[in-house]
């Protein structure tokens, strides 16, 4: 690995870590438990988009990893992970293959992490009720997805010149 | 390198406006098929272990994995959790549920709490 990747991973999860203890200050203020914006993808899509995808993946992993021992427990870095890996794929897929813009990729990827927890959630609990927080998540992910992908359009705009 | 994919926003106003369309297709879904529910069911580990009918006012305190509790409350038609053992407490924030398509999951004790119309009796224990 390069020198200047290491710097560029080392500054980017430190700054994906303290996007989610910022997060984790924030009460939960909505219908659903957990529910965050998801500042963190801003760097994940910033990495996808100014660095490459495997920097994307590894800085996702280790990011969730390095929370979940800090703040988390195992059952929450499932969760994360769950959320994390299946947004990170969908949109490094959206990205690779389709023109589609980074506010729509960053929603398809809002969307995909809240249903990898929501499939999590029903495995780990063996029920199917869950309806109604499939539609409000889906609705928030969508919601959140344009916050992180506006945000991280123009982070990218600016710092990739 | 980002901007030179920049050629026209039509494909994502469509898929935008797709998956906007297919959150209201879900709602629409589950509004048509909840029902207002007549019992209440708590679930641990993904097992039935208890139902009440949402008519009788109760207070039942829920054995969770890992020796967590939560208090459930029964009143007015309508089922909540008064008091939990778990650190976060989420579950005491989901609200009063009495239709099919709420319920309160508690994730650390692994409890859930559902509402089922009449007709539908797949549970194998009732305590009355």
């Amino acid at each position: 690995m390069k020198t200047s990747n290491v710097a560029k991973y080392g500054l980017l999860i430190a700054l994906a870590m303290v996007l989610s203890y910022v997060e984790s200050l924030v009460p939960v203020f909505f219908a659903v438990p957990g529910m965050k914006l998801g500042l963190t993808n801003v760097v994940v899509l910033f990495a996808l988009y100014a660095i490459d995808e495997k920097s994307a993946i590894v800085i996702n992993i280790i990011r969730i990893l390095l929370v979940g021992f800090m703040f988390g427990n195992g059952m929450s870095i499932l969760y994360s992970l769950a959320g994390g890996l299946l947004s990170g794929i969908v949109m490094i897929l959206l990205k690779r293959f389709t023109p589609l813009q980074i506010v729509t990729v960053s929603i398809a990827g809002g969307i995909a992490h809240n249903l990898g927890q929501i499939l999590v959630a029903m495995l780990l609990l063996q029920t199917k009720a869950i309806a109604w927080y499939l539609i409000v998540l889906w609705f928030t992910g969508i919601g959140a997805g344009i916050v992180v992908g506006v945000i991280s359009g123009e982070i990218v705009k600016r710092l990739s010149k | 390198m980002f901007m030179e994919k920049k050629k026209s926003h039509k494909l994502d106003v469509i898929i935008i406006a797709g998956m906007v369309a297919i959150g209201f297709l879900i709602l629409a879904v589950v509004l048509l098929t909840q029902k207002e529910g007549e019992t209440v069911i708590v679930e641990v580990a993904g097992a039935p272990v208890a139902s009440f009918p949402l008519t009788e006012e109760r207070t039942y305190i829920i054995e969770g994995k890992n020796g967590g509790t939560n208090t459930l409350m029964i009143k007015d038609g309508c089922a909540w959790i008064g008091d939990a053992s778990c650190p976060d407490g989420l579950c005491k924030h989901m609200g009063k549920i009495h239709d099919s398509s709420h319920s309160i999951i508690c994730l650390p004790n692994e409890v859930v709490v559902r509402i089922s119309g009449g007709e539908d009796a797949d549970i194998d224990a009732t305590i009355h």
